[in-house]
């Protein structure tokens, strides 16, 4: 894991500044995908983190071009604190429902603030969207020529905290709740605890996670769209989840470096084809790896240790 | 009161036009219990088939009216084609799984099909606007108002109308009910289930093309044409209940008049009436109108 870590704060050095670009993207993307993938952890889909999304990115958007305020050490927190309270508020809701209906629901709350985006033209700049100029650190305005390099650090930072909070979500008794509540929800709740507040609290983290990759993609792009809350976005979400897998907090990492790659040079490629290529690896996952990219890491393990084996027969 | 007469002429128009996008996602839900992403594109395959059929037709030196059946050939095509591919390729391998998995497969099956709707007619918008043109303007209730949306509401009537006779009235109908109700005991009756899920499949892929044809005279057809369609399918089944057709043509009505009206009362709240009144009803009743699957409610 070490060497991953080198690896990555190593990237720049050898890798063109547009890599960079993309990597950025991935590893902010990966943020919110962590949070589909934890609620995928306790059995419901979510198709609509684009609410959370759009709302850290829009916040972060505002906050710029309404208040003035051009500190990223502010900004971060806004965009955590934005997602995070639109999923207090619709988890109240939602923590209620499972299945198909959590998903239409979600679903129905994501399109809600995409009309809202699209259609308030003086207030959200409709489907022009709002520009994101570049943030200070500390009050320091980092060189044009390395704001690439700056967020890409801001990002590789903030997911590495992120992965920590997440490993120690996933392991804590929460994040053992969510997983008992996809296997059995009633024995959960004869066992005394509350299955509505654990879906709740784990609701709330994960819109904060969607939040915070919005802002962060936000800064990247350095502009926001009506587009980031719209259903292809979640769905693209949830496509991710299950090109990584679901059984690790580094999955979803790999599994959005895997799709923005792929969607880049695939368009690179042949532009007419590059959803076309992505719905192929979508269904070879789902045929061949259900597991995701990441079981991919098991089964080399696996084989290594079999190859070990059968070296001392 | 001229107000209230074009909502409502507009209002039916749009729930006639959403009756025909949703009926297949519904129906293809209550039997094959799978939320179909695709059927947006299927819709878009549709109306490609038809645009380039139609006005491949209409350089002839045929009337014009016989456009209207080449829609329709334009849907069975398409219908007979992709629907049978895609079912027993795709789907039948998929039926037991969790619920994400039938839905992410539909939606990569979208995304493919997007791009082969690109490869095959190319990027550029093609348009077929003789048979809109043709069916001329009413006027009504003091208003002129353009023909085409009442023959959109007469083929949603009709297709209503056949859909219910076929379910209430054939034998093959009296198997898909049995096959929506219990799929095990279908096939423990002697029922084939496989088979009655391709035909449903294509029944829904009919439909969906079927919306798409009659909907190419009335925009210009072009890439990603399927992406909105899919989701106002989702906002009408999801008030209307999955699985049921005449919860999707109420779900129709509704959103068709609210749109409508806030269209001409409200403009900036045009989109958002419908994804609200989604909302709304989920909220207050999750399975939708006539929704049949039993809402785990905990």
């Amino acid at each position: 894991m070490m060497a991953g870590i080198l690896l990555f704060i190593t990237a720049p050095l050898l890798l063109s500044n547009w890599i960079i670009f993309v990597l950025a993207i991935a590893l902010a993307k990966g943020i919110v995908v962590l949070g589909v993938v934890l609620l995928l952890r306790g059995g419901l889909i979510s198709l609509g983190h684009g609410l959370y999304y759009a709302a850290g990115a829009y916040a972060v958007a505002f906050a710029l071009n309404r208040w003035n305020i051009r500190e990223a050490l502010f900004l971060i927190p806004l965009s955590l604190l934005a997602g995070g309270g639109m999923a207090a508020l619709t988890g109240l809701l939602l923590k209620r429902y499972r299945g198909i209906f959590f998903a239409m629901l979600s679903l129905a709350f994501s399109m809600i603030l995409y009309t809202v985006l699209f259609k308030f033209y003086d207030v959200t700049g409709g489907t022009d969207g709002m520009r994101i100029p570049p943030v200070t650190i500390l009050g320091i305005h980092p060189a044009t020529e390395n704001l690439r390099l700056f967020y890409y650090y801001l990002a590789l930072i903030l997911t590495i905290g992120v992965l920590y909070l997440g490993r120690r979500f996933t392991a804590s008794p929460l994040g053992y709740l969510m997983q008992a509540v996809r296997y059995n929800e009633i024995r959960v709740e004869y066992m005394g605890t509350s299955v509505g507040r654990a879906i709740y609290f784990s609701y709330v983290f994960s819109g904060a996670l969607g939040g915070l990759g919005g802002g962060l993609v936000a800064f990247n792009v350095g502009h926001v769209a009506p587009e980031l809350a719209y259903w292809t976005a979640s769905a693209d979400f949830v496509f991710v989840a299950v090109l990584g897998g679901a059984g690790n907090v580094f999955a979803p990492f790999l599994g959005s470096i895997v799709f923005e790659f792929v969607k880049n040079y695939a368009f690179k490629f042949s532009p007419h084809t590059w959803q076309m290529t992505l719905g192929g690896i979508l269904l070879l996952i789902i045929f061949f790896l259900p597991q995701g990219v990441w079981s991919l890491n098991e089964v080399i393990k696996r084989k290594v240790i079999q190859w070990q084996l059968s070296l001392k027969q | 009161m001229d107000t209230v007469a074009i909502i409502v002429l507009d209002g039916i128009g749009f729930a006639s036009w959403l009756f025909l996008i949703s009926a297949g996602i519904t129906f293809v839900f209550g039997v094959l219990r799978i939320l179909n992403v695709a059927h947006g594109s299927i819709f878009a395959l549709g109306a490609y088939m038809g645009a380039w059929l139609a006005a491949w037709f209409l350089g002839g030196q045929y009337p014009a009216w016989l456009s209207f059946p080449i829609l329709i050939v334009a849907a069975v095509l398409v219908a007979v084609t992709v629907g049978p591919f895609i079912e027993r390729v795709f789907l039948k391998r998929i039926y037991q799984e969790e619920e994400v998995i039938p839905l992410l497969t539909t939606f990569a099956l979208f995304l493919i099909l997007e791009d082969v709707v690109r490869l095959v007619w190319g990027i550029e918008p093609l348009f077929v606007d003789k048979p809109f043109s043709i069916m001329g303007q009413v006027r009504l209730a003091g208003i002129s108002y353009a023909g085409y949306p009442f023959l959109l509401t007469g083929i949603a009537v009709l297709c209503a109308i056949l859909l219910w006779l076929v379910i209430n009235r054939t034998y093959f109908g009296r198997q898909v009910t049995s096959v929506i109700g219990d799929r095990e005991i279908s096939s423990a009756m002697g029922i084939n289930v496989p088979r009655i899920d391709t035909f449903a499949f294509i029944l829904g892929s009919f439909l969906a093309a079927l919306g798409g044809a009659f909907t190419a005279p009335m925009i210009s057809v072009e890439p990603g044409m399927g992406i909105e369609v899919i989701v106002f399918a989702f906002a009408v089944v999801g008030i209307g209940g999955l699985g049921s057709v005449g919860g999707a043509a109420i779900g129709c009505l509704l959103v068709g008049i609210a749109r409508a009206a806030a269209v001409h009362l409200y403009p900036e709240l045009e989109l958002f009436v419908i994804y609200a009144l989604m909302v709304f009803v989920l909220i207050l009743r999750p399975q939708g109108f006539f929704g049949g699957i039993e809402v785990r409610r905990i």
